[in-house]
């Protein structure tokens, strides 16, 4: 859905889009009150339509080139890892981070209780530390995808590997512009 | 999609200065800021729209009551000066994103003119409107929305006022002019919010 008041352009057509509907609800009660009504119910739905229709600015942009920052010889991977996954394998010799993100409910991450789902994190955090020798393990944010561009931020993996569903794994191709791929 | 071109990884290669700042969030400050600024605007002006509503159409009271009458030639003047500083106001920013600092200024002085001739007329509307809040539930909600739609466009009039004065100063150009934009945005949305008023409390 688009802000309509993103800029002041998209403000100023906004304002626009306003007095158009506001004209056709006048016309419509001075005919009939409950026209008058019933043209203020379609001004308002097709206002929520027209703006959950409007693109997100930049959202169609092709994907940017990208040029690996990583030293030759080297390889980093970057691990999701669901709460629950008990062990996963990384490639040898690899620089390995494993970044279990605290997937949080709808409810949860609303409402900002996300405690419970960072403890479960935490825990398998945990395990797979211990299971993972010579890799970094973090807790991420409650939704995959940022937590994968958080952790993308500070370690410049050249690919990403999810110990998870197919579900997951779309999540997190729709978010980066790296090779992802299923443990 | 994100970038990456500009990730160094932690411990390798060179980094000079503090790491770009990061927001570990589903959305940047600034939207969420305007959102939960949206979000209040809608339950301040939705409060008094509700009181709008139970006073005339679940309690019946007559809109205006007899005998008064509400001044709609004044707020149909009132309504196109509103409207027409908008376009100024579109105006300044156009200019300014293409260089053109007069235009800016012209339109920014034009926007800040016209809101203040609006607030003016309100409030003369107020001396001479013939009724007070004291005189029943019709004038107390009239005064209440209209009255809070005006502060409204006061709080316009100082940011307003700010940025004409930065702009004559020089503070804005083509490539840094957020402070006009931000206040664009300010002024369309008081702007919006008299068409709502307009359209419930004078015309229909």
């Amino acid at each position: 859905m688009r802000n309509p008041l993103r800029s002041e352009a998209e403000a100023y057509r906004f304002l626009g889009v306003v007095i158009v509907g506001a004209a056709l609800i006048i016309a419509g009660a001075f005919i009939n009150t409950w026209l008058g009504v019933a043209v203020a119910v379609l001004a308002f739905a097709g206002l929520v339509w027209w703006l959950r229709k409007e693109p997100v600015p930049g959202a169609a942009d092709h994907a940017p080139v990208l040029a690996s920052s990583t030293p030759p010889g080297m390889r980093r991977v970057l691990v999701v890892a669901p709460p629950g996954t008990e062990s996963v394998a990384v490639p040898e010799g690899a620089d390995v981070l494993v970044v279990v993100p605290a997937v949080a409910g709808g409810v949860e991450t609303l409402t900002g209780s996300v405690d419970g789902r960072r403890a479960d994190a935490e825990a398998t955090a945990a395990v797979l530390e211990a299971r993972l020798p010579g890799a970094r393990v973090e807790v991420g944010a409650d939704d995959p995808g940022l937590a994968v561009e958080d952790a993308l931020r500070v370690f410049g993996a050249d690919e990403v590997l999810v110990a998870g569903d197919a579900e997951l794994l779309g999540v997190i191709r729709d978010r980066v512009a790296l090779p992802v791929s299923q443990l | 999609m994100t970038t990456y071109s500009h990730v160094e990884p932690v411990g390798h290669g060179e980094h000079h200065g503090p790491p770009e700042p990061h927001y570990s969030s589903r959305i940047l400050p600034a939207t969420l800021g305007m959102y939960l600024f949206i979000a209040s605007e809608i339950m301040l002006f939705g409060s008094f729209f509700t009181a709008y509503f139970f006073v005339r159409i679940v309690n019946g009271v007559a809109w205006p009551t007899p005998p008064y009458h509400l001044p709609v030639f004044v707020a149909t003047v009132n309504t196109f000066i509103l409207m027409t500083s908008s376009a100024t106001m579109h105006w300044a920013t156009t200019s300014i994103k293409r260089g053109n600092v007069w235009g800016m200024r012209a339109g920014l002085l034009l926007t800040f003119l016209m809101g203040l001739a609006f607030l003016i007329a309100q409030l003369y509307e107020y001396l001479r409107v013939g009724f007070n809040t004291s005189d029943g539930a019709f004038p107390t909600i009239f005064f209440c929305l209209t009255g809070l739609h005006s502060c409204h466009v006061f709080v316009g009039l100082a940011i307003l006022a700010f940025m004409t004065i930065r702009a004559f100063r020089g503070h804005f150009s083509a490539e840094h002019h957020h402070g006009v934009e931000i206040g664009g945005i300010y002024w369309h949305f008081v702007d919006v919010m008299w068409i709502v008023v307009f359209t419930t409390v004078y015309v229909l």
